[in-house]
């Protein structure tokens, strides 16, 4: 590829990218949500829409219009429960939950409903809708604007959860989500929107449950959720200077997730460390470091470690806040405790 | 007085009847011990489901309750099909996936029973936005009982339905009771038809004991949803003629009020009115039972001797391909 096709975008602009594509590929795709417009009252006319809180969902509206582009009064409930109902009903909805700590107000249509539809009638029926929402620590966005949450959705049969580290994971995985025939929920963490790379411009899909190996390495395995994948590269760099080789694994999916990729890198370093901005209890880490255990306890060299955030709600404070998020350097003293004592 | 065609009599009476005599029968089956979970009867309310459903096609959909038997029959369901999933069996609408709490029928626009109060309501909505969207003549009625009218996803979901003209009607059954709470002690308002004017559509309150009544109000509020006038809510007022569910010993409730609910019973009054206008013969009504006696025994006997799922199926149909 020469230079001159080389294209980078935001991440915020590769999501909005794949919506639109998505839309344009097939009229049953819709979004839903609140502010995703702004002014829809107007019917579309409406210069300098807000677009979402973040602009990810801006021009979507001028497009596509407002019988697709439906922004809503402030009703998570009704909102993730329309959209369900729609999915059900052959459309595939897309719809903008803002924040991953709005969840809990919709909590009973996307757990009740959503994830045991297919299942209690049988088969009958496809859910495909897809539940996209901003997350994250590092804003001073604190208590009820921060959670990542997929554990809790990771938990639950029927759902799958996405969680990308960077633009290009974000558009083809949006792709996938919007195209599988269950209920997804896509977790675009805070530092997505603005971290730039090479996006292409045609549509592509990540399959889900497809993880990525970002960094080959031979001692220690660094299993690393969303924002955590790049925390875990600089980590990773740093301990090369120390001769300690990180082999980096970004799950990508959480559900389905590749337990065959990540068992196979623990079998051939014999250490692992997972790394995941969440509280620690019944969380993908938690998960995680049970799968592992189970299954390749006999080449482990070392117990399991996770690097988590702590069983507290994010608070506002800049020193707690930065508390919160795992570090590099708890990463490093992590390696170094694991290539010590084995 | 009543402007309904004598076929359409017969029809309303014989989708009425087979709601009655099937839930009558379950009772019976399930007092024997081998169907197994919750069975919650819908027995008094026939009037409503058939005056609704009978205005309908596949194309439209409803979204129904823990309630749900009459809602599946209205909307065509067969005896087997839901007698088979009641049983668990593997012939059954959901594949003894659901039971009777939660049995669908997406082949008919039945987007399944639901066992969270007021869970189907946003979702019938649903069906109405893909109508909306696709540019079609359908509607989407969603059922609940008076339980589900203090729900916050009921009030969200009229104020979306009317800022969008979804053809989406509201039909509230109430029973007068939710579980043992009565909607005297639970509700704001005396009519839950009053609560569309908060949301700017119209509300009206028929006697379920009535079927024409209930019939002909939902007429005009298919009408309107059809011709993108939006939502309607129609509340009907049923006699809760049975307990909470199949078993339910109902202390909380005096003599004088269970019978004052089966006073409501809508089936005799309409009998009478087809005797009086020579529609049927007293005969006519006893071969009309016998028919569906004789299918509901062919159900029954059908759903009892179809396979049960293999233990080793739990986890299939968890996900769509």
């Amino acid at each position: 590829m020469n230079n001159a096709s080389k294209r980078v975008l935001s991440g915020a602009a590769a999501i909005n990218e794949t919506i639109r594509q998505t839309m344009e590929f097939d009229r049953s795709v819709i979004v839903i949500g609140e502010d995703i417009a702004g002014g829809a009252g107007l019917g579309g006319k409406n210069e300098g829409a807000m677009g979402g809180s973040f602009g990810v969902t801006r021009g979507l509206i001028e497009q596509f219009g407002p019988i697709r582009v439906r922004d809503t009064p402030i009703s998570e409930a009704a909102i993730a429960g329309i959209a369900i109902g729609g999915a059900a009903a052959g459309l595939r909805p897309i719809v903008d939950m803002m924040w991953s700590s709005f969840t809990p107000l919709a909590f009973d249509q996307i757990f009740n409903q959503a994830a045991k539809m297919r299942y209690m009638f049988g088969g009958q029926v496809k859910v495909p809708v897809v539940f996209r929402m901003a997350m994250g620590a590092g804003l001073g966005a604190a208590g009820q604007h921060s959670d990542t949450l997929y554990s809790l959705f990771t938990h639950i049969p029927g759902l799958k959860v996405v969680v990308p580290s960077s633009p290009y994971d974000a558009k083809g995985l949006l792709t996938a989500a919007v195209a599988d025939n269950n209920p997804v929920l896509f977790f675009e963490h805070m530092g997505l929107y603005g971290m730039k790379e090479e996006v292409p411009e045609s549509s592509y899909e990540i399959p889900l449950g497809d993880a990525k190996i970002v960094r080959d390495g031979t001692d220690i395995t660094v299993i690393a959720t969303s924002m955590m994948v790049n925390k875990a590269l600089d980590a990773a760099d740093q301990l090369r200077e120390r001769n300690i080789s990180i082999e980096v694994i970004d799950p990508r999916t959480l559900s389905p997730i590749d337990n065959n990729k990540i068992c196979r890198s623990a079998r051939k370093t014999g250490r692992v460390i997972i790394v995941d901005e969440s509280p620690p209890r019944c969380s993908i880490a938690a998960d995680i470091a049970a799968m592992v255990s189970e299954s390749t306890f006999d080449s482990l060299k070392a117990p399991v470690k996770r690097v988590t955030s702590p069983h507290s709600p994010v608070p506002l404070s800049p020193p707690l806040e930065e508390a919160y998020i795992p570090s590099v350097q708890r990463i490093i003293a992590a390696a170094e405790e694991l290539t010590s004592t084995s | 007085m009543n402007m309904v065609e004598d076929k359409e009599l017969l029809r309303i009476y014989r989708t009425m009847l087979k709601i009655r005599m099937f839930e009558e029968r379950v009772a019976r089956e399930f007092r024997k011990g081998d169907m197994p979970g919750f069975v919650h009867s819908y027995i008094g309310a026939e009037a409503v489901s058939t005056g609704i459903c009978m205005h309908l096609n596949d194309d439209d959909y409803i979204s129904s309750t823990h309630r749900g038997h009459g809602h599946c029959i209205a909307k065509g369901c067969t005896f087997k099909d839901m007698l088979a999933e009641l049983y668990g069996r593997e012939t059954g609408l959901c594949k003894g996936r659901g039971g009777s709490m939660h049995i669908a029928d997406f082949a008919r626009g039945m987007l399944g029973a639901n066992a969270i109060v007021g869970g189907g309501i946003a979702l019938a909505a649903g069906g109405a936005l893909a109508i909306q969207t696709r540019g079609e003549k359908g509607v989407a009625v969603t059922f609940f009982g008076d339980g589900a009218c203090n729900q916050g996803i009921l009030h969200e979901t009229m104020n979306l339905a009317s800022i969008w003209k979804l053809p989406l009607i509201f039909v509230c059954e109430n029973n007068d009771w939710a579980e043992s709470t009565p909607v005297s002690y639970s509700t704001s308002v005396t009519n839950i038809s009053a609560r569309a004017s908060a949301y700017g559509f119209p509300g009206l309150t028929v006697d379920a004991a009535d079927a024409i009544a209930v019939y002909q109000a939902a007429k005009e509020a298919v009408i309107r949803a059809r011709n993108e006038q939006g939502p309607t809510l129609i509340e009907a007022k049923i006699g809760r003629m049975i307990g909470h569910y199949l078993g339910d010993p109902e202390g909380y409730r005096s003599k004088e009020l269970k019978e004052e609910a089966k006073s409501k019973d809508p089936i005799p009054p309409f009998e009478s009115m087809l005797i009086q206008n020579e529609i049927l013969g007293k005969e006519d009504l006893l071969k009309t039972r016998q028919e569906i006696e004789k299918k509901l025994d062919d159900a029954v006997n059908y759903a009892k001797i179809s396979p049960l799922p293999n233990g080793s199926a739990v986890e299939a149909e968890v996900y769509a391909a």
